[in-house]
């Protein structure tokens, strides 16, 4: 799949800011006043700001008010009505810390819940399509909330629960990397069963419906950045442990800025190769992955 | 509403023959020609003259080579458009309800007032069958000429699609594959028309007819049942070609 910047963004930042707001509601820290402004500052910028992001992927944003109409059955249409959710009700949570100094927790726990839920939301856009069998995985929800809770718990300076959370992420995107080269052709889609002329014999491309390249191809064969994705895997699961070694130095703000760069860089990496590597079935008929 | 219907009350679609096609993409053409200026936005190209021309289709044509254990490699056209799937994905996944089937007639529709450009309905999508615009920035998909099919001011042989009214081959059929008494019906369950991509779980409306089987010269020796047919006509030659005969053999 093409990795659109964009898209890229939009999942690392939303993903930071409403990992920022799971802590930030469940009272970890909870600060007031001007300080509480800064710290939910941040997490909406973060939140906000990838959300507007994505944005920059669409074709056509004048619509973008009936996308929250298909919760029904839509992943994309329910991950922004939970987002919005999130953004008032921790809205209100934060307002009240930062002009009344009074924490209410029940509104907190509620807007803990729905970032996480947020979260999961976003995952599942990813996770519910079966045509690309590198996302059709439940790893893949998993591996979003790994990312928010781990990095949520760093920028809310959660050093005990970090610790942990950090390298529990790392790992898991080191299995998802071990592991998720198999699914696709375990998923059992092939060039045979797409065309149903593999009883005849083997199929292969004989010639393209076109000779330039369009949209399909653009979108869902990218086979350009594969080459490096060794190379990248790696780079990604060191960034990602960096800030577990950072984290047990003797606190410092300047290496707290330093872990939360690499964790940062970390994801946006494998987020990165979560594009690029994942082959969509539509390729099958290209004789392309 | 981007509910699936639990039933629908036909299921118009297209079986494509793929014995019969000859790939020469003039279904291609008279899709574009007759979708760019009718239903929903233009149907756009990009650098369309220049070095890496590109463009907005609702049906192409592909060409695989099929080789056999033995005999000699075939080749088949295999045009591919939206197969309205009963169970359509890219319909559950839109945001905005743009996507929809339609309960009359089993159609799949992009309403392009709705739609936002998000393009994950081609993501839903196995078959490639949702191009989004780059110049409306909407997603545009087969409609089944739901704009020829019903319209009364056409001549009643026109009310199909455009792909299948000008298939020089008659490669292409449009029916309601839901009534198993219709031609489409009839035709498909005589030869074994299937789903493409059937573990994707979308049930395609459309069906695919396989090629028939090949003659095989290998089983005769015979390159050609007419090659005894081809012997030298006259072996003994009398008269005059006689003579040309022995005398050219003499030189």
């Amino acid at each position: 799949m093409h990795p659109a910047p964009s898209i890229i963004l939009f999942t690392v930042l939303s993903g930071l800011g409403f990992g920022l707001m799971i802590f930030l509601g469940l009272g970890m820290p909870s600060p007031t006043g001007l300080s509480a402004f800064i710290w939910f500052a941040i997490a909406y910028i973060l939140a906000v700001g990838g959300i507007i992001s994505s944005t920059f992927h669409l074709g056509n944003p004048k619509n973008i008010l009936k996308s929250f109409s298909q919760w029904r059955t839509s992943w994309l249409s329910r991950e922004g009505c939970l987002a919005v959710a999130t953004l008032l009700v921790m809205g209100v949570y934060g307002a009240a810390l930062v002009f009344l100094n009074m924490r209410i927790p029940l509104l907190g726990y509620v807007g803990s819940a729905l970032a996480l839920a947020t979260v999961y939301g976003t995952s599942m856009i990813y996770a519910q399509l079966k045509t690309v069998p590198r996302w059709n995985h439940p790893t893949t929800s998993v591996m979003f909330i790994a990312y928010a809770v781990s990095g949520g718990a760093l920028l809310a300076g959660q050093v005990s629960l970090a610790v942990w959370f950090l390298p529990a992420a790392a790992l898991l995107q080191l299995f998802i990397f071990l592991t998720a080269d198999g699914r696709f052709g375990a998923a059992g889609s092939t060039i045979a069963s797409a065309t149903q002329l593999g009883n005849i014999g083997s199929v292969r491309q004989f010639e393209p419906p076109h000779t330039g390249s369009n949209y399909l191809m653009k979108e869902m064969i990218h086979v350009v950045g594969r080459k490096h994705a060794l190379k990248l895997q790696i780079i990604s699961v060191v960034l990602l442990f960096t800030p577990v070694l950072l984290l047990l130095l003797p606190f410092s703000h300047a290496l707290a800025l330093v872990a939360v760069l690499a964790h940062v860089a970390g994801v946006i990496v494998a987020r990165w190769l979560f594009f690029a590597q994942a082959e969509h079935v539509v390729g099958l008929y290209y004789d392309k992955r | 509403m981007t509910t699936l219907p639990t039933h629908t009350e036909k299921k118009l679609g297209l079986v494509i023959d793929l014995d019969t096609c000859v790939g020469c993409h003039a279904c291609v053409v008279s899709c574009k020609g007759w979708n760019t200026e009718n239903y929903g936005a233009p149907l756009s190209d990009q650098d369309a003259y220049g070095a890496n021309p590109s463009g907005t289709f609702l049906n192409r044509v592909h060409s695989y080579e099929v080789q056999p254990e033995a005999g000699p490699a075939q080749l088949i056209h295999f045009p591919k458009s939206c197969l309205h799937c009963d169970d359509a994905p890219c319909v559950t996944v839109c945001p905005t309800g743009a996507s929809y089937k339609r309960v009359e007639d089993g159609i799949v529709l992009v309403n392009e007032a709705d739609c936002i450009g998000c393009g994950l309905c081609a993501w839903a999508c196995p078959y490639g069958a949702r191009e989004l615009d780059q110049q409306e920035g909407v997603m545009k998909k087969c409609t089944l000429c739901v704009d020829r099919i019903y319209n009364e001011n056409l001549p009643e042989e026109d009310r199909q699609p455009a792909c299948v009214r000008t298939c020089p081959a008659g490669a292409r059929h449009f029916g309601d594959l839901g009534d198993e008494n219709s031609d489409v019906s009839k035709l498909v369950a005589e030869r074994g028309g299937v789903d493409l991509m059937p573990e994707q779980g979308t049930k395609p409306v459309n069906k695919y007819l396989p090629p028939r089987l090949k003659d095989d010269y290998t089983n005769t020796g015979d390159i050609d049942i007419l090659a005894p047919l081809l012997e030298p006509v006259a072996p003994d030659a009398k008269g005059i070609l006689g003579w040309l005969d022995k005398a050219l053999e003499k030189l």
